[in-house]
Protein backbone atom coordinates (compact mmCIF):
# COMPACT_ATOMS: atom_id res chain seq x y z
CA UNK A 1 0.00 0.00 0.00
CA UNK A 2 1.86 3.18 -0.98
CA UNK A 3 0.35 5.87 1.30
CA UNK A 4 1.73 8.78 0.84
CA UNK A 5 4.05 11.12 -2.04
CA UNK A 6 6.81 10.10 -0.10
CA UNK A 7 6.37 6.12 -0.76
CA UNK A 8 5.93 7.01 -4.31
CA UNK A 9 9.37 8.66 -4.84
CA UNK A 10 10.94 5.58 -3.21
CA UNK A 11 9.23 3.76 -5.49
CA UNK A 12 10.16 5.64 -9.15
CA UNK A 13 13.86 5.25 -7.93
CA UNK A 14 13.37 1.59 -7.10
CA UNK A 15 11.82 1.38 -10.76
CA UNK A 16 14.63 3.31 -12.40
CA UNK A 17 17.31 1.52 -10.51
CA UNK A 18 15.78 -1.32 -12.06
CA UNK A 19 16.38 -0.42 -15.36
CA UNK A 20 12.84 0.62 -15.97
CA UNK A 21 12.08 3.85 -17.88
CA UNK A 22 10.64 5.99 -15.67
CA UNK A 23 8.51 9.03 -15.40
CA UNK A 24 7.31 11.57 -12.58
CA UNK A 25 3.90 13.68 -13.03
CA UNK A 26 3.48 16.54 -10.61
CA UNK A 27 0.51 18.68 -9.95
CA UNK A 28 2.12 22.06 -10.26
CA UNK A 29 -0.82 24.40 -10.40
CA UNK A 30 -4.75 24.09 -9.33
CA UNK A 31 -7.63 26.28 -10.40
CA UNK A 32 -10.90 26.15 -8.55
CA UNK A 33 -11.83 22.77 -6.27
CA UNK A 34 -8.88 20.30 -8.03
CA UNK A 35 -9.43 16.97 -6.53
CA UNK A 36 -5.34 16.43 -5.45
CA UNK A 37 -3.27 19.17 -4.13
CA UNK A 38 -0.43 20.77 -5.89
CA UNK A 39 2.67 18.15 -4.84
CA UNK A 40 0.58 14.92 -5.51
CA UNK A 41 3.02 12.74 -7.85
CA UNK A 42 1.87 9.78 -10.78
CA UNK A 43 4.80 8.06 -11.54
CA UNK A 44 5.28 6.32 -14.93
CA UNK A 45 7.00 3.41 -16.40
CA UNK A 46 7.88 2.62 -20.07
CA UNK A 47 4.77 0.06 -20.55
CA UNK A 48 1.96 2.26 -18.83
CA UNK A 49 2.01 1.28 -15.05
CA UNK A 50 1.68 4.13 -12.45
CA UNK A 51 1.56 4.69 -8.99
CA UNK A 52 -0.02 7.62 -7.06
CA UNK A 53 -2.77 10.02 -8.77
CA UNK A 54 -2.45 13.85 -10.28
CA UNK A 55 -6.62 13.70 -9.91
CA UNK A 56 -9.39 11.58 -8.80
CA UNK A 57 -8.48 9.14 -11.22
CA UNK A 58 -9.78 10.86 -14.19
CA UNK A 59 -6.98 12.79 -16.10
CA UNK A 60 -4.24 9.67 -15.24
CA UNK A 61 -4.97 8.12 -18.06
CA UNK A 62 -4.07 10.96 -20.38
CA UNK A 63 -1.12 11.77 -18.40
CA UNK A 64 0.60 8.02 -18.57
CA UNK A 65 -0.26 8.28 -22.09
CA UNK A 66 1.66 11.55 -22.42
CA UNK A 67 4.31 10.56 -19.77
CA UNK A 68 5.47 7.58 -22.20
CA UNK A 69 6.11 10.06 -25.03
CA UNK A 70 8.31 11.55 -21.95
CA UNK A 71 10.16 8.81 -21.45
CA UNK A 72 11.13 8.30 -24.99
CA UNK A 73 12.11 11.93 -26.45
CA UNK A 74 13.36 12.94 -22.32
CA UNK A 75 11.70 16.20 -23.05
CA UNK A 76 9.18 17.43 -19.93
CA UNK A 77 6.46 18.72 -20.99
CA UNK A 78 3.53 20.43 -18.80
CA UNK A 79 -0.19 19.45 -19.65
CA UNK A 80 -3.74 21.08 -18.61
CA UNK A 81 -6.68 19.91 -17.63
CA UNK A 82 -9.84 20.83 -16.77
CA UNK A 83 -11.89 18.21 -14.44
CA UNK A 84 -15.05 19.78 -15.14
CA UNK A 85 -16.56 17.03 -17.27
CA UNK A 86 -19.20 14.58 -17.16
CA UNK A 87 -17.57 11.67 -15.79
CA UNK A 88 -15.81 13.78 -13.52
CA UNK A 89 -19.37 14.96 -12.11
CA UNK A 90 -20.36 11.24 -12.52
CA UNK A 91 -17.83 9.97 -10.14
CA UNK A 92 -18.73 12.60 -7.29
CA UNK A 93 -15.45 14.72 -7.94
CA UNK A 94 -15.94 17.89 -7.25
CA UNK A 95 -16.60 20.49 -10.38
CA UNK A 96 -15.38 23.59 -12.39
CA UNK A 97 -11.16 22.75 -11.02
CA UNK A 98 -8.32 22.74 -13.27
CA UNK A 99 -4.95 21.19 -13.02
CA UNK A 100 -1.54 21.66 -14.36
CA UNK A 101 0.37 19.15 -14.50
CA UNK A 102 4.64 18.30 -15.23
CA UNK A 103 6.19 15.20 -16.70
CA UNK A 104 9.71 14.55 -16.56
CA UNK A 105 11.61 12.03 -17.53
CA UNK A 106 14.01 10.55 -14.88
CA UNK A 107 17.23 10.00 -15.77
CA UNK B 1 14.94 14.69 -13.00
CA UNK B 2 18.07 13.46 -12.63
CA UNK B 3 18.47 9.85 -10.59
CA UNK B 4 20.80 11.29 -8.14
CA UNK B 5 18.62 14.22 -7.05
CA UNK B 6 15.72 11.88 -6.52
CA UNK B 7 17.95 9.46 -4.63
CA UNK B 8 19.54 12.38 -2.75
CA UNK B 9 15.73 13.44 -1.95
CA UNK B 10 14.38 10.04 -0.92
CA UNK B 11 18.26 9.82 1.36
CA UNK B 12 16.72 13.25 3.15
CA UNK B 13 13.58 11.83 3.70
CA UNK B 14 14.66 8.66 5.48
CA UNK B 15 17.19 10.51 7.68
CA UNK B 16 13.71 12.61 8.44
CA UNK B 17 15.82 15.69 7.45
CA UNK B 18 13.85 18.80 5.42
CA UNK B 19 15.10 19.74 1.69
CA UNK B 20 12.95 21.52 -1.48
CA UNK B 21 13.18 20.34 -5.23
CA UNK B 22 13.74 23.37 -7.28
CA UNK B 23 12.11 23.24 -11.01
CA UNK B 24 12.92 26.53 -13.54
CA UNK B 25 10.13 25.76 -15.48
CA UNK B 26 11.56 27.54 -18.29
CA UNK B 27 14.64 25.69 -18.58
CA UNK B 28 13.86 22.47 -16.43
CA UNK B 29 17.16 23.01 -15.00
CA UNK B 30 16.58 21.21 -11.26
CA UNK B 31 18.44 21.74 -7.85
CA UNK B 32 17.61 20.08 -4.24
CA UNK B 33 18.25 22.78 -1.72
CA UNK B 34 18.63 22.21 2.06
CA UNK B 35 18.02 24.44 4.67
CA UNK B 36 21.79 25.29 4.81
CA UNK B 37 22.03 26.40 1.58
CA UNK B 38 18.96 28.99 1.67
CA UNK B 39 20.39 31.80 2.72
CA UNK B 40 22.91 31.53 -0.41
CA UNK B 41 19.89 30.62 -3.08
CA UNK B 42 18.31 33.60 -5.33
CA UNK B 43 14.76 31.52 -3.72
CA UNK B 44 16.13 32.39 0.04
CA UNK B 45 12.94 33.67 1.16
CA UNK B 46 10.47 31.52 -1.32
CA UNK B 47 12.56 28.66 -0.60
CA UNK B 48 11.57 29.44 3.78
CA UNK B 49 8.89 30.34 3.08
CA UNK B 50 7.36 27.33 1.59
CA UNK B 51 9.47 25.08 3.69
CA UNK B 52 7.59 26.41 6.98
CA UNK B 53 3.77 25.99 5.34
CA UNK B 54 5.00 22.44 4.26
CA UNK B 55 3.59 22.99 0.77
CA UNK B 56 4.59 22.74 -2.48
CA UNK B 57 4.17 25.00 -5.07
CA UNK B 58 5.07 27.69 -8.11
CA UNK B 59 6.73 30.59 -7.67
CA UNK B 60 7.67 33.68 -9.91
CA UNK B 61 10.12 36.07 -9.16
CA UNK B 62 12.06 38.71 -12.05
CA UNK B 63 10.51 36.72 -14.75
CA UNK B 64 11.04 33.54 -13.88
CA UNK B 65 9.16 30.61 -12.66
CA UNK B 66 10.13 27.60 -10.54
CA UNK B 67 7.84 24.85 -9.44
CA UNK B 68 8.92 23.91 -5.34
CA UNK B 69 9.01 20.18 -4.46
CA UNK B 70 8.48 20.46 -0.74
CA UNK B 71 9.85 17.70 1.57
CA UNK B 72 9.74 18.35 5.37
CA UNK B 73 9.62 15.31 7.49
CA UNK B 74 6.32 14.29 9.03
CA UNK B 75 5.97 16.30 12.19
CA UNK B 76 6.14 14.09 15.44
CA UNK B 77 4.21 14.59 19.10
CA UNK B 78 6.00 12.51 21.77
CA UNK B 79 3.92 12.72 25.29
CA UNK B 80 5.26 11.32 28.51
CA UNK B 81 1.81 10.62 30.14
CA UNK B 82 -0.95 8.05 28.95
CA UNK B 83 -3.71 9.87 30.94
CA UNK B 84 -7.12 11.34 29.70
CA UNK B 85 -5.68 14.46 28.10
CA UNK B 86 -3.54 12.49 25.43
CA UNK B 87 -6.17 9.83 24.92
CA UNK B 88 -8.02 13.33 23.49
CA UNK B 89 -4.82 14.44 21.85
CA UNK B 90 -4.12 11.43 19.58
CA UNK B 91 -6.84 11.22 17.64
CA UNK B 92 -6.81 14.90 17.47
CA UNK B 93 -3.71 15.36 16.44
CA UNK B 94 -3.64 12.16 13.44
CA UNK B 95 -6.58 14.36 12.14
CA UNK B 96 -3.68 17.15 11.93
CA UNK B 97 -1.43 14.62 10.29
CA UNK B 98 0.86 14.80 13.49
CA UNK B 99 2.31 11.25 14.44
CA UNK B 100 2.02 10.63 18.14
CA UNK B 101 3.88 8.87 20.18
CA UNK B 102 2.91 8.16 23.98
CA UNK B 103 5.78 6.97 26.58
CA UNK B 104 4.31 6.17 30.35
CA UNK B 105 6.24 3.45 32.62
CA UNK B 106 2.78 2.88 33.88
CA UNK B 107 1.48 -0.35 32.36
CA UNK B 108 -1.77 0.14 33.96
CA UNK B 109 -1.85 3.78 31.73
CA UNK B 110 0.00 2.56 28.72
CA UNK B 111 -2.33 0.27 27.53
CA UNK B 112 -3.38 -0.76 23.77
CA UNK B 113 -7.02 -0.80 25.02
CA UNK B 114 -6.83 2.74 26.25
CA UNK B 115 -5.25 4.34 22.99
CA UNK B 116 -6.32 1.98 20.15
CA UNK B 117 -3.44 2.85 16.74
CA UNK B 118 -1.41 4.81 19.02
CA UNK B 119 1.54 4.18 19.66
CA UNK B 120 2.47 3.80 23.56
CA UNK B 121 5.82 2.77 24.92
CA UNK B 122 5.51 1.52 27.93
CA UNK B 123 8.78 2.47 29.06
CA UNK B 124 11.02 5.44 31.22
CA UNK B 125 11.47 8.38 28.78
CA UNK B 126 15.43 7.80 28.19
CA UNK B 127 15.01 4.46 27.23
CA UNK B 128 11.87 4.88 25.06
CA UNK B 129 13.34 8.52 23.87
CA UNK B 130 16.88 6.75 22.88
CA UNK B 131 14.63 3.94 20.71
CA UNK B 132 13.23 6.80 18.93
CA UNK B 133 16.29 8.11 17.97
CA UNK B 134 16.05 11.23 19.89
CA UNK B 135 14.38 14.25 19.17
CA UNK B 136 14.72 16.72 15.89
CA UNK B 137 13.26 19.99 15.03
CA UNK B 138 9.83 18.25 13.58
CA UNK B 139 9.05 16.90 17.29
CA UNK B 140 6.89 18.80 19.86
CA UNK B 141 7.19 17.15 23.00
CA UNK B 142 4.05 17.41 25.63
CA UNK B 143 4.29 16.37 29.03
CA UNK B 144 1.06 15.27 31.04
CA UNK B 145 1.86 13.13 33.75
CA UNK B 146 2.27 15.39 36.69
CA UNK B 147 4.83 13.35 37.61
CA UNK B 148 8.17 14.87 38.06
CA UNK B 149 9.90 11.29 37.76
CA UNK B 150 8.35 10.74 34.45
CA UNK B 151 7.89 13.93 33.08
CA UNK B 152 11.40 15.53 34.01
CA UNK B 153 13.56 13.31 32.07
CA UNK B 154 11.35 13.77 28.94
CA UNK B 155 11.45 17.79 29.21
CA UNK B 156 15.00 17.61 29.96
CA UNK B 157 15.93 15.67 26.53
CA UNK B 158 13.51 18.20 25.08
CA UNK B 159 15.31 21.00 25.82
CA UNK B 160 18.72 19.68 24.80
CA UNK B 161 17.58 19.08 21.43
CA UNK B 162 15.62 21.39 18.50
CA UNK B 163 12.17 20.37 19.54
CA UNK B 164 9.85 23.16 18.13
CA UNK B 165 7.83 22.96 20.38
CA UNK B 166 7.91 21.81 24.40
CA UNK B 167 4.38 21.56 26.60
CA UNK B 168 4.23 20.93 30.39
CA UNK B 169 1.01 20.29 32.12
CA UNK B 170 0.66 22.15 35.86
CA UNK B 171 -0.19 25.08 37.38
CA UNK B 172 2.13 28.15 37.91
CA UNK B 173 2.90 26.82 41.24
CA UNK B 174 3.96 23.35 39.86
CA UNK B 175 5.95 25.12 37.13
CA UNK B 176 7.59 27.12 39.47
CA UNK B 177 8.86 24.05 41.51
CA UNK B 178 9.75 22.54 38.14
CA UNK B 179 11.51 25.77 36.60
CA UNK B 180 13.44 24.71 40.37
CA UNK B 181 15.02 21.55 39.66
CA UNK B 182 15.77 22.38 36.32
CA UNK B 183 17.86 25.05 37.33
CA UNK B 184 19.46 22.44 39.70
CA UNK B 185 20.03 20.47 36.82
CA UNK B 186 21.80 23.08 35.10
CA UNK B 187 19.63 24.65 32.62
CA UNK B 188 19.53 28.53 31.81
CA UNK B 189 16.56 30.60 32.28
CA UNK B 190 16.60 31.03 28.19
CA UNK B 191 16.37 27.24 27.98
CA UNK B 192 14.08 26.86 30.53
CA UNK B 193 11.81 29.95 28.51
CA UNK B 194 11.24 27.40 26.05
CA UNK B 195 8.51 25.42 28.28
CA UNK B 196 5.46 26.72 27.35
CA UNK B 197 3.79 26.67 30.87
CA UNK B 198 0.75 26.67 31.73
CA UNK B 199 0.62 24.37 28.54
CA UNK B 200 -2.05 25.47 25.89
CA UNK B 201 -3.28 28.07 24.65
CA UNK B 202 -5.63 30.48 27.05
CA UNK B 203 -9.17 29.48 25.62
CA UNK B 204 -10.26 28.28 29.26
CA UNK B 205 -10.46 24.86 28.56
CA UNK B 206 -11.97 22.62 31.13
CA UNK B 207 -12.58 18.82 29.96
CA UNK B 208 -9.35 16.56 28.89
CA UNK B 209 -10.50 16.99 25.19
CA UNK B 210 -10.68 21.13 25.77
CA UNK B 211 -7.06 20.89 27.02
CA UNK B 212 -6.08 18.43 23.86
CA UNK B 213 -7.91 21.69 22.17
CA UNK B 214 -5.51 23.93 23.75
CA UNK B 215 -2.51 22.19 23.63
CA UNK B 216 -2.86 20.92 19.82
CA UNK B 217 -4.02 24.83 18.86
CA UNK B 218 -0.45 25.95 20.62
CA UNK B 219 1.47 23.18 18.89
CA UNK B 220 0.52 23.91 15.61
CA UNK B 221 1.05 28.13 15.89
CA UNK B 222 4.68 27.17 17.06
CA UNK B 223 5.14 25.04 13.49
CA UNK B 224 3.47 27.41 11.37
CA UNK B 225 3.89 31.03 12.96
CA UNK B 226 6.90 32.66 11.50
CA UNK B 227 8.86 33.95 14.35
CA UNK B 228 8.10 38.01 14.66
CA UNK B 229 11.65 38.91 14.16
CA UNK B 230 10.51 42.35 14.20
CA UNK B 231 9.37 41.82 17.95
CA UNK B 232 12.22 40.08 18.78
CA UNK B 233 14.65 42.94 17.23
CA UNK B 234 12.74 45.18 19.02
Amino acid sequence: MLANEDDILREAETWKRAGRGVAVATVIETWGSAPRPVGSHLVIDGEGRFLGSVSGGCVEGDVVAQAIDVIETGRPTTLEFGVADETAWRAGLSCGGRIKVYVERLD
Amino acid sequence: MDLSLLSRLNALRAERRPGVLVTDLATNAQRLVTPDGFAGDALADELDAALRMGRSGTVEKDGGRWFLTVQAPPVRCVVTGAVHVSQALAPMAKLCGIDVTIIDPRTAFASPERFPDVRVLAQWPDEAIAGLGGFDRYTAFVAVTHDPKIDDPGLIHALRSECFYVGALGSRKTHGKRVERLTAQGFAPADIARIHAPIGLDIGAVSPAEIAVSILGEIVAALRKKPLRAEQAA
